[in-house]
């Protein structure tokens, strides 16, 4: 128990919470929206993220992208990766759409089944990455950490005055890129024609339905954008880290759907609320005890705010307007 | 698949049939049979054990781990077939059923050395095996009690989240708790059962597996036996009508939230159970034995296997837990494998391998439905 | 769709109905022990439900008197289904309370509201898909089952048989009565028992053992009574009975709510069939737009002005 420790840096592990909860929140996006359409827990979004990782990594090998190259190089490269995420996890999470629960759309399975075609899918893609391709193609795939390079060194921005408080541009790349990126999917979901479809079969799907929205185009776009939002996540995540591995997904997707479940699922924005309260508590928590203890104290905050409301933090619904 | 179906629709049509006298003979044989598998040495049958060459694993071995998931599976069955909810922890009750044993009767265990030397005790004490039954069984029915109580009110899919969050708070209380648990060295020394020595060694030990196998066999009966007398009791009723419809069920004098708790309680009771059973042969437990993938195996062997039936979990346990065994030259390619199976399986045919009646007529009914609505729209 | 099985159920269900005769025997299974008829069994004290700023019932106040027949009538939402949820326990009212045998059960869970003595059936059938008849009929009769989980699991709790439950067989037999029965064994018995005598008593027991999905819509109806039956209640409460039923249908219904009541239940039924209500209730509450505007005997609210202008319409609505 050390309070010290965190009142002594209080804006510091604030700030690290925040950063840490961006990522959780972007990711989180692709939880939400495909629970509110879908009512179904996609458990193969964390795999979606960690693929975006990959084609990151992928990304700047290709285009020969290092650390401490010029301004050109590093907006080129990052950019490019940028691109390249989002376009392969949004790829991976339409493939997991069609393969895995397409079929059982059609043959009215039960939530359940989902639960596990999608686990099925989450091991499918995590040994292709940790086994598959190590056979085929050697290092740097298999079960080990592999780190990327830092492309984006980072440097300090501006210091908050008083508090002693560094600002990196990678910190504020990280929060306002995750940011912009959820007011964007915001305003895409509430105002476009397209968003709207999504609402509607939000709201119920069979009213939708006869109305002529094609809910298979909708549940299509709805995989599509929550896999471009964990694919900018995996970027943002390899310039925090600088590394990735096979089994990445794992943990961040389950703190990324506690925070959907946190924040109410099926809601954007709890997604947002619900990423950074949760990375703020984990931070403070490893703090106070150690980091080993972080994920306790993080579902222990989750099983409490749900005893006292249902339906998360800012309850559920993406049918909603105020979604 | 539906001939498949139908052909064993039909099989069963004519088991009904069957005096009860002959299914009793018949279900007496297929126990013996069981109890025999240890020493399955005859040509072509042989082929299914798992030690025929010299990277296999031990036969009897094998068999006392499907058997202890096959506990599992009939206790998640309970949970997840019969009362409708997702538990994706199990493995937290799993997990304190094996580590209660070790914390209260291995001589090496920390709580077991802080009673010694609270009352002066030798250090050869520890609590006895036929107390840390009841005591494992206990902590994890209390520990499905404390974590149901909150969360069962929640809707299921939150439900998932809590108790995936358990399995895994479970695991890392284990290896953080250093002065409780020993940390990730984990617990040596774990009890095994009372019985008489034979050439100066316990009766059961870990050079002969086959008695741990037949020890887990009697458990199984047993479990198998009491868990249907709930399927076919008020009990039993109470959990499908809630599954059926909730509302309508309360109403209708069902206390929901009352039998919701019981299965859960019931299935957590059963997981301790099997995860004791486990701790006791291996004579030793770790955090790391405890991952949360195996959450995921167990619930995968009742979806797998038909949820809701207690002959169809059995073959999912089974089959999830001897295959990977029997092929375990493939070792480096059996995570994939199992994924590529679990999607191949249940698009093909998601009611399980092994549905119970009232299920397969759910699954029937509801691909009506979704092909009348796909035709209305 | 929908309207094509109606259409066949109900047409089935008159094939059958001319071949099984109307159930005529003595229920001794059945019958309840009735209270001082005429008190007061259940009490709607000035109940008023908001939802948000509607306000669904507004001071609504009448009650029931144990052994009668009471209509709760009123126009397309009047706040017929409402108040009925208010008393199941559904909804638990904003102001007000209401009384069953004096005691408050406002904000009672479902499911004791149903062990206090108070069943219903729904207006859209709500049945327990995937069960046989019986099986919906049985887990009514659980409610009053005294046999829990432990119960069931151990079957340790002994009840010394009486002769005419003793098993046939001679070994069980002579086992029976040095161990007497379970608890759970009797009960379960007897609860099928009385299932089957309460599927014959609503007329549909040719079809005990079908998927009540399978069954026709008015077999569907029917079974619903039954199910509510099961749980012993007091007081039974039937949402909409006569929905889709045509006129000869009607008469059979009327019929079985006066064998119910006969049986020492009191019932409620919430209509808008006038004619049905009219002929079967002993008395009559009118709603319209959550507030009630008559009560009285059938003969008066049918000529209750207020009550021919809700039905009828008022010609100058809109003053």
């Amino acid at each position: 128990m050390d309070f010290d420790a965190l009142i002594n840096g209080l804006d510091r592990h604030t700030l690290d919470g925040i950063t840490r909860g961006s990522i959780y929140a972007l990711v989180a996006l692709g939880y939400t929206m495909v629970y509110g359409v879908m009512k179904l827990i996609n458990f193969a979004h964390s795999e979606v993220f960690m693929v975006g990782t990959w084609a990151t990594l992928g990304t700047y090998t290709v285009i020969g992208a290092t650390a401490g190259q010029g301004l050109g190089m590093i907006i080129g490269a990052t950019l490019l990766a940028l691109l390249a995420a989002m376009l392969a996890s949004a790829g991976t999470a339409l493939a997991v759409e069609r393969i895995a629960y397409r079929p059982l759309r059609k043959k009215g399975a039960p939530p359940l089944i989902f639960l596990i075609t999608g686990i099925g899918c989450s091991m499918v893609l995590v040994e292709t990455f940790g086994q598959v391709l190590r056979v085929f193609f050697g290092p740097p795939f298999g079960r080990v950490l592999v780190n990327v390079p830092a492309v984006l060194p980072t440097k300090t921005v501006f210091t908050i005055p008083g508090l002693d408080l560094a600002i990196t541009n990678t910190r504020l790349i990280i929060i306002f890129g995750a940011i912009a990126m959820m007011v964007a999917l915001d305003f895409f979901v509430n105002k476009s024609r397209l968003g709207r479809g999504v609402r509607a079969v939000a709201q119920d799907p069979d009213t939708a339905s006869l109305m002529g929205v094609n809910q298979d185009r909708v549940i299509m776009l709805v995989f599509v954008l929550g896999g471009a939002m964990a694919g900018v996540a995996a970027l943002l995540f390899t310039i925090q880290y600088d590394s990735t591995k096979f089994d990445i997904g794992f943990i961040i997707g389950v703190k990324a759907f506690t925070a959907a479940v946190l924040g109410g699922i099926g809601n954007l924005r709890g997604a947002l609320i619900g990423g950074l309260v949760l990375g703020v508590v984990e931070v403070y928590a490893s703090t106070i005890w150690d980091s080993s203890w972080a994920d306790v104290t993080a579902f222990v905050v989750l099983v409490l705010v749900l005893m006292f409301r249902p339906t998360g933090l800012l309850g559920e619904s993406l049918g909603k307007a105020r979604a | 698949m539906t001939i498949i179906t139908q052909h064993t629709n039909r099989l069963r049509d004519r088991l009904d049939g069957v005096p009860t006298w002959a299914r009793a003979l018949g279900m007496l044989l297929v126990v013996a049979f069981a109890f025999y598998l240890p020493y399955l040495n005859i040509l072509p049958f042989a082929y299914i054990r798992t030690d025929l060459s010299a990277t296999g694993t031990d036969w009897a071995s094998v068999l006392f781990l499907v058997v202890v998931y096959m506990i599992v599976a009939v206790g998640l069955n309970v949970v997840i077939g019969l009362a409708g909810l997702l538990d994706l922890g199990y493995v937290g009750f799993y997990a304190l059923g094996a580590y209660s044993v070790a914390l209260f009767g291995s001589t090496s265990s920390p709580v077991v050395e802080a009673i010694q030397s609270k009352f002066g005790l030798s250090e050869e004490w520890a609590v006895p095996f036929a107390i840390c039954v009841p005591i494992a069984i206990a902590m994890a029915l209390i520990a499905g009690v404390i974590l149901g109580a909150p969360t069962l009110r929640l809707r299921g899919d939150y439900l998932a989240i809590v108790t995936m969050g358990f399995g895994e708070i479970i695991r890392i209380c284990a290896r953080n708790l250093d002065n409780v648990t020993n940390g990730a060295a984990g617990i040596t020394n774990v009890p095994v059962p009372p019985g008489p020595e034979i050439d100066g060694r316990p009766f059961f030990n870990v050079s002969e597996p086959e008695r741990w196998y037949w020890l887990a066999l009697v458990v199984l009966i047993i479990i198998i036996w009491l868990a249907r007398r709930l399927e076919n009791s008020r009990v039993g009723r109470a959990w499908l009508a809630i599954r059926e419809d909730e509302d309508a069920a309360a109403i209708m004098g069902v206390a929901a939230f009352k039998y919701k708790l019981w299965a859960f309680a019931i299935g957590a009771s059963l997981g301790g159970m099997a995860g004791l059973l486990f701790g006791s042969k291996q004579q030793y437990v770790e955090p790391n034995g405890f991952m949360l993938n195996l959450s995921f195996l167990f619930v995968a062997m009742v979806v797998i296997g038909g949820s809701g039936n207690i002959l169809g979990v059995l073959i999912g346990a089974f089959l999830l837990t001897y295959l990977p065994e029997r092929f375990r030259e493939f070792q480096e390619w059996r995570p994939f494998a199992f994924g590529v199976a679990l999607v191949a399986v249940m698009i093909l045919r998601p009611q399980g391998l092994v549905p119970s009646r009232r299920r397969a007529r759910e699954f029937a009914d509801r691909k009506v439905e979704a092909e009348e609505a796909a035709a209305d729209a | 769709m929908p309207d094509d099985d109606k259409v066949t159920a109900t047409a089935a269900d008159k094939a059958t109905e001319t071949t099984v005769a109307p159930d005529t025997s003595d229920h001794d299974l059945l019958s309840m022990d009735v209270g001082q008829e005429g008190e007061t069994l259940l009490e709607i004290d000035h109940v008023t439900l908001r939802f948000g700023g509607v306000v669904a019932l507004n001071d609504v106040d009448f009650s029931i008197k144990r052994g009668e027949i009471l209509g709760l009538i009123g126009p397309n939402g009047a706040g017929k289904t409402t108040c009925f949820n208010v008393m199941t326990g559904v909804y638990t009212p904003t102001s007000g309370e209401v009384r069953f045998n004096g005691k408050a059960i406002s904000g009672s869970k479902p499911h004791k509201i149903n062990q206090l003595g108070i069943a219903r059936t729904f207006q859209n059938i709500r049945l327990f898909p995937e069960m046989s008849a019986l099986e919906n009929v049985m887990v009514g009769c659980d409610a009053r089952h005294k046999t829990s989980v432990l119960g069931a699991l151990f079957r340790a709790y002994r009840i010394r048989p009486e002769e005419h439950q003793l098993p046939e067989n001679p070994l069980r037999r002579s086992f029976a009565k040095v161990f007497g029965i379970s608890r759970h064994t009797l009960e379960e018995r007897g609860g099928r028992e009385r299932s089957m005598e309460l599927l014959k008593f609503v007329g549909i027991a040719d079809r005990a053992h079908e998927l009540s999905r399978n069954l026709p819509y008015g077999y569907q109806r029917r079974l619903e009574i039954a199910r509510a039956l099961a749980t012993e209640p007091q007081l039974l409460c039937l949402d909409e009975p006569a929905a889709g039923f045509n006129p000869a249908e009607k008469e059979d219904l009327m019929d079985l709510i006066r064998r119910i009541r006969d049986l020492g239940h009191t019932v409620l039924v919430i209509e808008h069939d006038m004619k049905l209500v009219l002929g079967v209730t002993d008395r009559i509450v009118v709603l319209e737009f959550g507030q009630k505007i008559a009560e009285g005997t059938p003969e008066e609210v049918a000529r209750n002005p207020k009550v021919i202008a809700a039905y009828l319409g008022e010609p100058d609505d809109a003053a």
